[in-house]
């Protein structure tokens, strides 16, 4: 195939909104570490100006990938995956310990995170075990293949420490739901999280309480010839109130302090001032000081380079996983809606092409990319807003960060390509 | 359905957040005023305040250096404390309590450890302090007053509170304010405007320049300095003879509605309420309930005014026609309202005004005053007539003065009566009280004073006021500088003048003549009374007298109110002769008498309602 062919083909709108949001965040880091010494924006020693030489390698990369035999991607992705798991293993012996974290190989001129290769390749590798022929995702065993694939980069990440990370690999869970996992999965998942959040916030009398009125008002409601079974029904309430019991023991017991803390600083569950006050200090100050300097932003923002909490450097991290802050403080409510509503767009127009393919392969890679990319973004801006608790993982094109920026360009741009072949796509 | 789950996912997320952002960014928005942002450190640079000088250019009120050590809680670093608290010369638990409050008013705001230092524990400690982290001296000024005396006219400052920080948001905690007097009613004037330097902190509260390169930064504006209308001397000397005495005693200039002193007894030294002292102090002088130092009288102490008020009774009769100077009345040393006699203490005889005035005839005032209302078709078209023109005298009403604090008195008006004894159910004979100045008409010392500089005026007044220029220019304010006309054409003042210039020469106050100076006065006597135990019990008269001098140029009238001095000469007139000799002619030629002045007190008489024992009223013992 030829490049002009590419050019034409690829989808240049999801093109523009990656261009755009790698250029708003670039502005942004650079207002976050802006020093009055140093105001270049060449200065490679300057984080905002190496931040420009990622820029600079992702868009090689980009070409790189677009060059690439569309096959390739999907032959070798078994390969990849191995190769990646490799890595993650390899850290344990190899591995550079940055901020309490081993999850880096020093190479000289920059540290590569292999956690974040593996968010590409256990993305292909899940699609092609998936558009596989031999594969029914109805099937148990292969439910569990599937699943494994997701676990084994969890497992390898989980010691790190960094959990961040390794829940976004959850996030493809997704993937196999829209190939057809059975429903209740989700169920289960979403009733899980149902009880867990309100047996912190309400206790698990209440939570009791109002699951027995629910059975009740079900039998009150329920047509003499309904056929929903009723024992399963019990069964499941009774599970959720073990859960509930168990969530109260886990918390207390399994989470260490500030774990509690950031929970309970989610979910407004500490109502004394002071020790509030003193978990805005501690464990909640990057949350607090975040939200304070969005808050004080207002609707139109101090202005680009203005923002003093910004400049006294109010928000720790902010360049990295707080950068969403200095969008709300210097452009305030339009520059934090233009941004939202640049990733709704773009995680829309994703699912299009996704959906648009003829090949399995394909659009379950296309899903994988939504995820991965859905779940960055749903959890950093939460966070950062006060919507989440803390986890800390950066916000893709946004966030500070080399080897986070070219492996998302790569996760984003492997998929444009296959998108670029969708028509003369046939196995 | 999985389909569009995903997008639906997006679009919740989407909202949610915008949702969120709002909350954040539209609803709670809460601007980082400059003045709130953390990431900004204010220093400010504080301008001296004004000085205050007497009417003559003599000093009153300078200002003194103080020091004192501050501490930011969250920079100090482990020190030895001993060693500190032996250079500061404090105890190590008073220390440990003043950290302690400092940490809990803010640990990253400064706080004063130790107040207003002396010069010479300042130079001790200048060096020494770069040693400690978190601790350093601020420099700031403090009153400083050239006179023990004047301090219901000066006021004070003090720190500001919560409800001054809510009114103005110029001030910040710990910052002084004028409380009351002239530091209160000229504050803007004195205090000129502090300048501020906006400095950008990080998270480490460390400096890291000056915040938009200083754009916002302001020079200290200087206080402004103001003459005030007082005679340091006159008011000195006033303080002095109210010794032991309770009243108060008010000066002006008639030409000009200038004070030339304002004194109320008894009263406290402002150097008492600067400084470490100040609190103390205060609280002495406020839990002083019976006194009532903080009180002033001079403004705030509504009472009858006794016979002065006969003159202005006089000059509305005169002026509504019903009577004319040659007008007779003969007194029965006493008179007979509703068939019942009053007393009268003018030895009795037929009386025209000129007597009448000299010797404070209530008979001849009663029926004057009856005379008035005789007039009228109704009780009430009299009332309203009477009230018009006694209220162009400025009674009854604030009068408008420069002071923040005040009294209206009460000048009593039909609606009053008709609430007080029910409609139509009184009549002129009810109220035959008023003609002698008794009765429930009140006023307060300084308008007594402006009701006597008006009839020094012949008929009008200007504004009493205390403010005489501001840096060297004479204030132009026309509410000060414009005559106020009474209701009383200026022909009718003339007998009562004459009438006043005898009470000095042959009446109630012969006994209180200066040589060379001829005076127009007139005595008061009033009668008062006090609950003790529940029972209505007779106190002794208060002493009342009003004055201007020279007679055909006045340059000063005065009231002097004296609580249970007795009859009107005794102190009041005495007093009164003094502070006008003193002011027109610079000194005392009567020592026997300034002496008397000077050193007797009526403690002896404030006490006897407290005693618990009876006790006689008005008694001749000096």
């Amino acid at each position: 195939m030829s490049g002009r062919s590419v050019l034409k083909r690829i989808d240049w709108l999801t093109v523009f909104i990656y261009l755009a949001l790698v250029i708003i965040g670039w502005v942004n880091i650079y207002s976050s570490t802006f020093t009055e010494a140093e105001p270049s924006i060449f200065n490679f020693s300057t984080l905002h100006g190496k931040q420009l030489f990622f820029i600079g390698a992702s868009l090689v990369s980009i070409v790189i990938i677009l060059a690439m035999e569309t096959s390739f991607y999907e032959r070798f992705s078994s390969v990849f995956y191995i190769v990646s798991m490799i890595l993650l293993l390899g850290l344990f012996i190899f591995g550079k310990t940055i901020a309490g974290a081993t999850s880096w190989y020093d190479l000289g001129f920059f540290n590569l995170q292999p956690s974040e290769l593996a968010k590409v390749v256990t993305a292909l590798a899940l699609a092609k075990y998936l558009s596989d022929i031999q594969t029914d995702i109805k099937r148990g065993k292969d439910q569990l293949y599937a699943f494994l694939i997701i676990l084994v980069p969890v497992i390898l990440i989980i010691p790190q420490p960094d959990p961040g990370s390794a829940l976004v690999f959850f996030s493809l869970v997704f993937v196999i739901f829209r190939e057809g996992l059975p429903l209740y999965y989700l169920g289960i998942g979403f009733l899980a999280v149902l009880v867990f959040v309100t047996t912190l916030m309400f206790g698990t009398v209440w939570v009791s309480i109002a699951t027995v009125l629910l059975i009740l008002l079900f039998f009150l409601l329920k047509k003499k010839k309904s056929k929903i079974p009723i024992l399963p029904l019990i069964s499941i309430a009774a599970v959720a109130l073990l859960f509930s019991l168990s969530v109260n023991f886990v918390f207390n017991n399994v989470f260490e302090q500030r774990h509690r803390d950031r929970f309970s600083l989610w979910l407004r569950l500490e109502k004394d001032p002071n020790k509030l006050e003193q978990i805005r200090k501690t464990i909640g100050y990057n949350s607090y000081q975040s939200e304070k300097a969005i808050e004080s932003g207002g609707f139109f923002g101090k202005g680009f380079l203005e923002g003093t909490r910004t400049k006294g450097d109010f928000v720790p991290e902010q360049h990295t996983d707080y950068i969403f802050s200095t969008v709300g403080e210097e452009w305030g409510f339009v520059g934090t809606t233009t941004v939202i509503i640049l990733f709704t767009l773009l995680f829309l127009r994703l699912v299009f092409l996704a959906e648009r393919q003829k090949s399995d392969f394909s659009r379950m890679y296309g899903y994988g990319v939504i995820s991965i990319l859905l779940i960055h973004y749903f959890i950093n801006v939460g966070m950062v807003i006060g919507v989440l608790p803390t986890i800390g993982i950066p916000l893709p094109f946004f966030s500070y960060g080399g080897s986070g920026l070219l492996f998302f360009t790569a996760l984003l741009f492997v998929f444009l390509k296959l998108d670029t072949n969708r028509l003369k796509e046939e196995f | 359905m999985r389909k569009i789950l995903l997008s639906s996912i997006i679009v919740i997320i989407g909202i949610t957040f915008i949702g969120r952002l709002s909350y954040l960014q539209i609803f709670s928005f809460s601007p980082d005023h400059v003045l709130e942002d953390p990431a900004i450190k204010r220093i400010y640079d504080y301008p001296e305040r004004g000085y205050i000088y007497d009417r003559n250019g003599k000093l009153l009120v300078g200002n003194d250096p103080a020091y004192d050590v501050m501490v930011i809680p969250r920079e100090v670093k482990t020190l030895d404390t001993l060693e500190f608290c032996n250079l500061l010369g404090i105890d190590k638990k008073k220390f440990k309590k003043e950290l302690r409050k400092a940490r809990i008013y803010s640990p990253r705001l400064p706080s004063v450890l130790v107040p207003q230092l002396s010069k010479e524990d300042y130079a001790r400690l200048q060096e020494k302090m770069r040693r400690y982290q978190g601790f350093y001296i601020q420099k700031r000024s403090l009153r400083y007053y050239d006179t023990p005396s004047a301090a219901s006219v000066l006021g004070y400052i003090s720190e500001v509170n919560e409800r001054d920080l809510a009114a103005n948001p110029y001030y910040i905690q710990g910052e002084l304010t004028g409380r009351t007097g002239v530091e209160k009613q000229y504050e803007d004037i004195l205090r000129g405007r502090k300048g501020v330097q906006y400095i950008q902190k990080d998270r480490f509260n460390r400096d890291i320049g000056p915040y938009k390169d200083g754009i916002l930064d302001t020079l200290p504006e200087q206080g402004k300095e103001i003459h005030i209308t007082l005679d340091k001397e006159l008011q000195e000397y006033g303080e002095r003879l109210m010794h032991g005495k309770r009243g108060g005693i008010v000066a002006i200039e008639p030409a000009s509605g200038e004070i030339l002193s304002l004194i109320s007894g008894p009263t406290y030294d402002p150097s008492l309420l600067v400084g470490r002292e100040r609190s103390r102090n205060y609280n002495k002088l406020y839990n002083d309930s019976i006194p009532k130092p903080l009180f002033n009288r001079a403004v705030l102490a509504e009472q009858s005014p006794g016979s002065p008020f006969k003159t202005l009774n006089a000059l509305v009769a005169l002026q509504e026609g019903v009577i004319s100077p040659s007008t007779t009345v003969t007194c029965y040393s006493g008179f007979f309202v509703g068939g019942r006699k009053r007393g009268c203490h003018c030895g009795g005889g037929t009386r025209n005004m000129n007597s009448g005035i000299y010797k404070s005839c209530n008979a001849y005032f009663a029926s004057t005053f009856r005379k008035i209302y005789d007039k009228f078709n109704t009780t009430d078209e009299g009332m309203d007539v009477w009230e018009k023109h006694i209220k162009s005298f400025g009674l009854g009403g604030f009068l408008g003065y420069d002071l923040p604090t005040g009294r209206r008195g009460l000048i009593p008006s039909k609606k009053f009566y008709d609430k007080w004894y029910g409609d139509n159910r009184w009549a002129s004979s009810t109220i035959i009280s008023l003609s002698i100045g008794q009765g429930e008409v009140l006023v307060t010392p300084i308008q007594l004073a402006n009701m006597t500089a008006t009839i020094a005026n012949r008929g009008h007044y200007y504004t009493p006021h205390v403010l005489k220029k501001i840096e060297g220019n004479d204030i132009t304010n026309p509410k000060y500088t414009e005559p106020k006309l009474t209701t009383i054409d200026r022909k009718h003042f003339e007998p009562i003048i004459q009438g006043m210039a005898d009470v000095y020469k042959k009446g109630t106050a012969r006994w209180v003549q200066i040589p060379d100076i001829e005076i127009a006065g007139k005595t008061g006597t009033v009668e008062n009374f006090t609950i003790i135990d529940s029972v209505k019990t007779q106190l002794t008269d208060h002493s009342v007298f009003v004055a201007f001098a020279p007679v055909d140029n006045p340059k000063i009238a005065i009231s002097v109110y004296i609580e249970n001095g007795y009859y009107g000469s005794r102190y009041a007139g005495h007093i009164a002769s003094l502070m006008i000799e003193k002011y027109l002619k610079g000194e005392i030629t009567r020592k026997d008498l300034e002496k008397r002045m000077l050193e007797k007190t009526l403690e002896h008489e404030y006490a006897k309602p407290f005693s618990g024992e009876e006790f006689k009223i008005n008694e001749y013992v000096w």
